[in-house]
């Protein structure tokens, strides 16, 4: 076991698959010379050459499309895209290529393919280096997107995501990657995806969160322990899609109370899912409405201090509304 | 017309390692594939195939060009008008007519693409997607797979003429060339991408123009001289199989047919093109090139159309006869089964 932090976690869990199995590659912009601009693949090139550590054009629906190939061809490449906000013109490639192969060949093909991008705010980003792209990709089926929060999910979760035969979109909050430590195994194991996890146990409201998000609700969760002695229990939904319905549901029917927190614009986000899943699943077993927590329906947060503020929910937002929901 | 036959070394064919027999077997894949064209546009005027895509001009390009690669250990990765390449693959009638009509062992999609969206991993032909180019990248990737793998092992990769103005035609072909992969390019210009002459898709004369802009050689051929396809094309592979890296390789060629059996052509193309081009039919300048080497004569060829027209109408009622694909099994194959994965090393599993 050691301690570490997201994105070293990322480093040395890709180092160690290369490591034991050829067939996995990586591919982006930077991930070479540079070791990608968060340090993923810092000293891949030296340790596994060129014809591993492929340094891109600046080409992103390439990136993906060229890591399908590969993918169609004996290969787990692992495709990286410097920032989530960048994905875009690879849309298609996710959509009507990586997503549909299985289906519309009738299972005669597959494409294990990983695309590792990191997302969120709280960085200065604005609004090209802080999106939430997860509904996008949440919405399609034939994709799996997967959020883990943690050093320990970051791990497991990779190595199931390289190991799935299906196309995974793995998404690494930025701001998670230096600020978020904790324990590591040092040998190799899988978080299954498309499980949720119950962070931590409670009983008076269920909040449900992923990213940095989870973090904040953890903190606001203790803080309302602290100060008011209430009991949150808080869920980690780590798989945006295939969503662990299960997981959720248990919990909320437990505590009779919900509340979904996303960094996502508001309307059509995930949480909009969630929400509409307990609503619809779990009424009866409800004391109170379901409570979202998301970004304003504005393009995106802006570069000022003042402006990101305003964007993201924070821990003494989140922990208010906890607030008003426990009393309810 | 093409009809240069004999040289000081023999026979133009013969010069290209080329036997009767195997010319023979070229004429008659591309006269299965127009005559498959034929059979599948009277069932749609029949109402019996919603939708169908027509390959009628492109036989002599397509055949050509496909017919060099080694089966099961090369890549074909056609776009949806390469009934030609398809055939020279492996696939036969009975592939296009259970596509036609949607049916359960449509060995390209189980009745769930649209017919001509091609797929068999036994043959190699990589599945296709309705957007246009996205097929481009993948055929580097799999090329780049190749190369990474030391297989001994080319890909080609075929598209139109509106294929090349698409961002995913650049990004594919650029990042052969950055890594000279093992991969063939043939862009079949039929000079409409629907209704939109070349004119409005480009404003250079030459698709192959394009190829020095990626480091690479780009090369114009004839599509309606089947062994200048021919030679172009082994050219191509060979030079890609000893490390050689990419080619492009233009087609000049023609569709007979409107784009789709939802197209009509009469608002874009004077009949006269049509027919001209119609005139210059590869089937037809084969025909007679065979007749002169002595390989064919007139009863011959309507022998062998005559067979081959059977062999379509029998494999087109047996596809009618077929299984049509159960309801629920469309809520199937989405994801891998539960449990499977990739057997990656190191997980001690």
């Amino acid at each position: 076991m050691t301690e570490k932090n997201v994105v070293q976690t990322v480093h040395d869990t890709l180092w160690d698959a290369m490591k034991a199995d050829d067939r996995v590659l990586v591919l982006g912009e930077d991930v070479g010379a540079r070791g990608g601009v968060f340090r993923a693949t810092a000293g891949f090139l030296e340790e596994f050459g060129e014809p591993r550590v492929i340094d891109t054009p600046l080409a992103e629906s390439s990136i993906v499309g060229v890591a399908i190939g590969m993918a169609l061809h004996g290969l787990l490449p692992v495709a990286e895209i410097q920032f989530a906000d960048f994905i875009h013109p690879a849309f298609d490639q996710m959509v009507s290529e990586a997503a549909r192969i299985r289906y519309r060949s009738d299972g005669d093909f597959g494409c294990p393919l990983v695309v590792r991008t990191p997302w969120g705010g709280g960085v200065h980003g604005a609004l090209y280096h802080s999106q939430s792209i997860e509904s996008f990709y949440g919405h399609v089926p034939g994709l799996k997107v997967v959020v883990p929060s943690t050093p320990y999910d970051v791990k497991g979760m990779l190595l199931a995501a390289i190991d799935d035969p299906d196309p995974v979109l793995f998404l690494e909050h930025k701001k998670t990657y230096r600020l978020i430590k904790g324990g590591v195994p040092d040998e190799p194991y899988t978080v299954p995806i498309g499980k949720a996890d119950v962070k931590r146990e409670g009983t008076d409201l269920t909040a449900i969160a992923y990213g940095l998000m989870l973090h904040h609700s953890l903190e606001a969760a203790q803080r309302l322990q602290d100060d008011e002695g209430i009991s949150v229990e808080v869920v980690d939904v780590r798989t945006i899609a295939p969503l662990d319905k299960e997981t959720i549901l248990a919990s909320v029917a437990k505590t009779g109370k919900a509340m979904v927190v996303y960094e996502d614009n508001r309307t059509y986000g995930a949480g909009a899912e969630i929400s509409a899943t307990i609503a619809e699943e779990i009424m009866f077993d409800l004391d109170a409405p379901v409570v979202r927590i998301g970004g304003p329906d504005v393009p995106a947060m802006g570069f000022a201090g003042p402006l990101e503020h305003a964007f993201m929910p924070d821990v003494d937002k989140i922990s208010a509304r906890m607030k008003e929901l426990a009393y309810f | 017309m093409a009809t240069r036959t004999k040289t000081a070394a023999g026979t133009r064919h013969e010069a290209l390692g080329l036997t009767d027999p195997d010319l023979l077997q070229m004429y008659r894949t591309m006269v299965m594939a127009r005559l498959c064209d034929e059979a599948q546009f009277r069932l749609n005027r029949q109402g019996k195939a919603p939708f169908v895509v027509p390959v009628s001009g492109h036989e002599g390009c397509q055949i050509g060009t496909a017919w060099p690669y080694r089966k099961g250990k090369d890549i074909f990765v056609p776009y949806y008008r390469d009934m030609g390449i398809c055939l020279v693959a492996g696939m036969g009638p009975r592939d296009v007519f259970l596509a036609v009509f949607g049916k359960k062992d449509d060995p390209s999609s189980g009745g769930r693409q649209m017919p001509a969206h091609w797929s068999s991993s036994r043959l190699g032909i990589i599945t296709g997607s309705s957007p246009i180019a996205t097929q481009i990248p993948h055929a580097a990737g799999i090329a780049y797979a190749m190369k990474y793998r030391g297989e001994d092992a080319v890909v080609g990769c075929w598209f139109g003429d509106g294929a090349t103005s698409e961002g995913d035609w650049h990004e594919g072909l650029n990042f052969s060339g950055i890594h000279r992969l093992p991969v063939v390019w043939y862009c079949e210009n039929n000079k409409y991408a629907i209704s939109v002459p070349l004119s409005k898709q480009m404003a250079v004369a030459n698709v192959a123009d394009r190829a020095s802009a990626y480091g690479f050689e780009g090369v114009v051929v004839q599509g309606n001289d089947v062994l200048a396809c021919y030679e172009a094309s082994r050219h191509a592979i060979d030079k890609a199989r000893s490390g050689g890296g990419p080619t492009l390789i233009e087609l000049k060629t023609y569709r007979f047919h409107p784009h789709t059996s939802d197209d009509d052509d009469r608002t874009y193309r004077p009949r006269e093109e049509v027919e001209e081009a119609k005139r210059n039919d590869s089937i037809i300048l084969f025909g007679n090139h065979l007749k002169e080497l002595g390989v064919l004569d007139d009863d011959g060829i309507e022998r062998l159309r005559a067979e081959v027209k059977a062999e379509v109408d029998a494999e087109v009622d047996k596809s009618w006869d077929a299984e049509d694909p159960a309801a629920e099994s469309g809520m199937l194959r989405v994801f891998a089964e539960p449990g499977q994965t990739m057997g990656l090393k190191g997980l001690g599993g």
